[in-house]
């Protein structure tokens, strides 16, 4: 009948007739002969990769050298998750002695690979594990965008292919030492979340999550929601970023509210629940441009208002962990 | 499951002519708004029209609030969930949302798979619709469990079904668009075509037209995979006032319904000002003539 009954998860790089991964025969039909993951599907191990219970050792192993753990999260979509990630990572990564990763775990809607410009590289693995694509020598990230057949593919997965993927970008990952792991989600509080909370808690913990929102109550909504996602799991919130918050005309430098706050924007919200507001990002149609091009906003435009409030805003999260 | 045997799906949609869902890669490009005015266009394009509103957005519902139901509670009758009526007495736009459902509307929906598409499943199996001629489907961001399931469960009455896939004109939302595209071809949805939402912003002060998130991205996606355009849609600040604070635009109307009626309820009218509702009528009649093309078929 529809997709679902086709074995989608057959890897990139399976030869023709792979029964698909999580099947039971996974590594034991014809087809499977030769194929270089033969002896791991037989084993059973990429099936039950998500239950494994040396994942946990494991994980930790791997993320033992990483200094901070941030997650970026909003209920809502489209409201700046990926292109505040990014900022982050090259304001970050404008120093050379720190080193960054961006971990991307939006599974349906990559956009990491795009904004940071590097759409077209693929992963390579070797036998330290997956090697991340680096931005420059000290920016790396890894996202499902860099094992599709073509930008154009979908990833049309239930819930536990989705955590299978995150616990290996926990797993296999290559990050080597990092001084901050920015984890970018999709839009919600859902699998992806569940998954990476769990993983990481278990291991080698969180230090927080910066929570992104835009200024109409439609967003703010979702985010309530996501904050009492952060405290049922036990995520401290670091803060909250106001994002397209104000639109300044190109032509006569009047601001206007594209999205107005109807309900006091967050600023309200953030004192509502005892959050703190980390700053507001003025809406510059150049952030997306860039973001299009795969070029860093704050390197193309070091002078615009909304530069300074994302260094504002990354100077204070700084200042919250501890490390100014 | 065979596609042809009667599920408790399928004789629930008995009554319905058409079911459109509205989809898109990326979030907050607007489905929900799209489908509010799809809604909203559709009630008004004729006096008897009947059109079901169902956000299957399961842990960011969003109709709700658009339609000012923010806070309704969901009833229970020996026929199923009733549905909350937008129209008040008229009874002719139907709204279902798990946010109806929440005890607190701050709480969250941390559900996995497995529950989301229980979920779904009863939004499709129990809740009394009656007759429609259309059911809209606001679905949340991606191609993952809530997209798979409703496809799934709708499998009976596929021949009923199409999509509309709305998108903002920036390539990283196109990227996400072109991914959704290849999610209906994968499960055999047919499109009615694409809706560009968010292209260009007419500054209030002096009327100059920014692409804030640049324009034309989405129809010349459609051209390249050659699925029909519907149109174009500006960011309209009018718009987006009304649907995030339409439960106070509603409160202010205390005349009797009976008393309005020939007007349409209150968010209709407010809605029929903004400059958004102008632009939607050709994008609502070449909806309304692919859908008249599907049933001939």
């Amino acid at each position: 009948m529809i997709a679902i009954q086709q074995p989608l998860d057959v890897p990139a790089n399976a030869p023709d007739h792979c029964p698909g991964t999580e099947s039971d025969l996974a590594g034991k039909v014809d087809a499977c002969e030769g194929c270089p993951n033969q002896d791991t599907c037989a084993s059973g191990q990429a099936k039950s990769a998500a239950q494994d219970p040396t994942m946990i050792p494991m994980i930790n192993e791997r993320l033992a050298g990483v200094k901070r753990k941030i997650l970026v999260l909003s209920g809502k979509g489209g409201v700046g998750k990926s292109t505040f990630t990014s900022q982050l990572g090259w304001a970050l990564a404008a120093d050379e002695d720190v080193q960054t990763g961006i971990m991307d775990i939006d599974i349906c809607g990559p956009s990491i690979p795009t904004i940071l410009g590097i759409s077209n590289e693929s992963i390579h693995s070797s036998s330290s594990g997956w090697s991340p694509i680096y931005v420059q020598p000290n920016l790396s990230a890894i996202s499902i965008g860099f094992l599709l057949p073509s930008q154009a593919s979908a990833v049309i997965w239930r819930g536990p292919k989705k955590n299978g993927i995150i616990s290996q970008f926990l797993r296999d990952v290559d990050w080597g030492d990092l001084d901050w792991m920015l984890v970018d989600t999709p839009p919600g509080t859902s699998d992806e979340h569940l998954s990476v909370v769990r993983y990481l808690k278990d291991t080698v913990g969180v230090d927080g999550a910066v929570l992104i929102t835009t200024p109409q109550e439609v967003a703010l909504q979702d985010v309530r929601k996501e904050i009492d996602f952060c405290r049922k799991v036990g995520i401290p919130i670091l803060g909250l970023v106001e994002n397209m918050s104000g639109f300044v005309c190109p032509g006569c430098k009047t601001e206007s509210q594209i999205f107005k706050p109807s309900t006091g924007g967050a600023k309200r919200l953030a004192e509502e629940v005892g959050i703190e507001l980390l700053g507001t990002v003025p809406l510059d149609p150049r952030i997306g441009k860039s973001a299009d091009y795969g070029v860093s906003f704050l390197d193309e435009y070091p002078d615009s208002p909304a530069s300074q409030a994302y260094l504002d805003i990354i100077d204070r999260l700084r200042g919250i962990l501890g490390d100014k | 499951m065979s596609a042809q045997g009667e599920t408790p799906v399928s004789r629930r949609l008995s009554k319905i002519k058409h079911i459109v869902i509205i989809c898109s890669g990326k979030g907050g490009v607007g489905k929900s708004s799209v489908s509010v005015q799809v809604a909203l266009s559709l009630y008004a394009s004729s006096p008897n029209a009947r059109v079901g509103i169902l956000d299957v957005d399961l842990t960011g519902p969003s109709i709700p609030r658009m339609l000012g139901l923010d806070g309704h509670p969901v009833h229970q009758s020996t026929d199923g969930w009733v549905p909350v009526y937008a129209d008040g007495g008229e009874a002719r736009l139907a709204c279902m949302s798990v946010a109806f459902l929440l005890k607190r509307k701050d709480d969250s929906v941390i559900w996995r798979g497995p529950k989301k598409n229980a979920m779904i499943r009863q939004f499709l199996s129990d809740v009394r619709w009656g007759e429609l001629d259309y059911l809209i489907i606001d679905t949340p961001p991606g191609t993952s469990d809530e997209h798979i399931s409703l496809i799934e469960h709708l499998s009976p009455v596929h021949s009923r079904l199409s999509g509309i896939v709305v998108t903002t004109p920036q390539a990283v939302a196109l990227l996400d668009a072109m991914k959704c595209v290849s999610f209906t071809r994968t499960v055999s949805l047919p499109l009615l075509g694409v809706i560009e939402n968010m292209s260009g912003y007419a500054c209030p002060c002096c009327g100059e037209i920014s692409n804030v998130f640049s324009t034309g991205g989405g129809e010349s996606m459609a051209k390249r995979g050659s699925i029909p355009f519907l149109g174009t849609l500006p960011i309209d600040t009018e718009l987006v006032t009304l649907l995030d604070a339409a439960a106070e635009t509603e409160q202010e109307d205390d005349k009797p319904i009976e008393d309005v009626e020939h007007e349409g309820f209150r968010l209709l009218r407010r809605y029929k000002a903004t400059s958004s509702a102008k632009l939607f009528g050709p994008i609502v009649e070449n909806i309304l003539s692919r859908l008249s093309g599907f049933t001939a078929q």
